[in-house]
């Protein structure tokens, strides 16, 4: 069920992907994390449409790691949506890019991304960095409650 | 005069700023760590007023750690003004607090903060959390220029 989901993870590259993913299961469960391969996707199971329509907006996870170069709908544009809505805009979001450009770190913090980490080359620095990303965002930090737990049942 | 600051440590309780300036240093340069007692000083230093007029306000701190319960300016006022500033407002600002209220916690994401973190009660839970926030804000994670 895709209300439970803690971390939603936007990233089109598969073994990026893949890297965050493992490095993230050591800190939450497979099932609590979520990943999409564009933007369209990620705006779609943030504000409940299409194949996510039967989710709540409220239904907020507690952290979005989100790429800036993605198919469809760009990270940049996913996360001023994200940061426009009342409804979505107190949810932490990371991005993870490979580009250290601080144009696009500047950008990316001026549209309100909580964080910004920059992927790193190596694959053992590039899992050790997922897992403070993880460690920090999941376990330490504390969210802003979601605006409903679940969706109410309608009979 | 202050040089290279790379966490903003605004606290006014004495036993946390030891505390917490011990858990850095594993991830922090001895001396890069500055410390204000309350969000009045911390506005100083980071506009370059009363004490701090002349500091090089372009060089930034990499990461604020600001309490919210403070002498003169309140935490969420501080933060408010920080986010507000187009100089400072890309700063990353962790909310270090007592407070687990769902109130204390909406409204300091409400004003701009980019994290927001309990401060265990537990000694040993104190140091970790602060170890995490200084491995994460220092080293993985890349604050504007």
């Amino acid at each position: 069920m895709t209300q439970d989901v803690q971390i939603l993870l936007v990233e089109d590259n598969a073994s990026d992907a893949e890297m965050t993913i493992r490095a993230l299961s050591k800190i939450t469960m497979a099932s609590r994390l979520l990943r999409v391969k564009d933007g369209a996707e990620a705006l779609d199971f943030l504000f409940a449409e299409g194949a996510y329509s039967d989710r709540s907006v409220g239904a907020t996870p507690k952290l979005v790691i989100l790429d800036l170069k993605l198919p469809k709908v760009s990270g940049k544009e996913i996360l001023a949506r994200i940061k426009s809505d009342e409804r979505t805009r107190k949810i932490p979001v990371v991005i993870l890019s490979s580009s250290r450009e601080a144009l696009d770190v500047k950008e990316c913090y001026d549209l309100g991304a909580n964080g910004y980490v920059v992927k790193p080359v190596e694959s053992g620095a590039f899992s050790d960095a997922i897992a403070e990303l993880g460690m920090y965002w999941t376990v330490i930090n504390e969210p802003p409650q979601p605006r409903v737990l679940l969706k109410q049942v309608t009979l | 005069m202050v040089q290279e600051v790379e966490v903003l440590l605004i606290e006014d309780n004495t036993s946390d700023v030891e505390m917490i300036t011990r858990a850095l240093k594993k991830s922090n340069n001895e001396n890069s760590l500055f410390r204000v007692r309350d969000g009045a000083e911390a506005l100083d230093f980071l506009f370059g007023e009363g004490g701090f007029a002349g500091r090089d306000t372009t060089r930034i701190p990499q990461v604020i750690l600001i309490d919210l319960k403070m002498p003169r300016v309140h935490g969420k006022e501080c933060l408010m003004r920080i986010k507000m500033n187009a100089r400072t407002k890309n700063i990353p600002v962790v909310v270090l607090s007592s407070s687990r209220e769902d109130a204390d916690i909406t409204e300091c994401y409400d004003l701009g903060a980019n994290g927001y973190v309990i401060k265990p009660v537990d000694s040993e839970a104190f140091h970790k959390t602060i170890s995490c926030i200084g491995s994460y804000w220092l080293k993985v994670n890349e604050s504007p220029q």
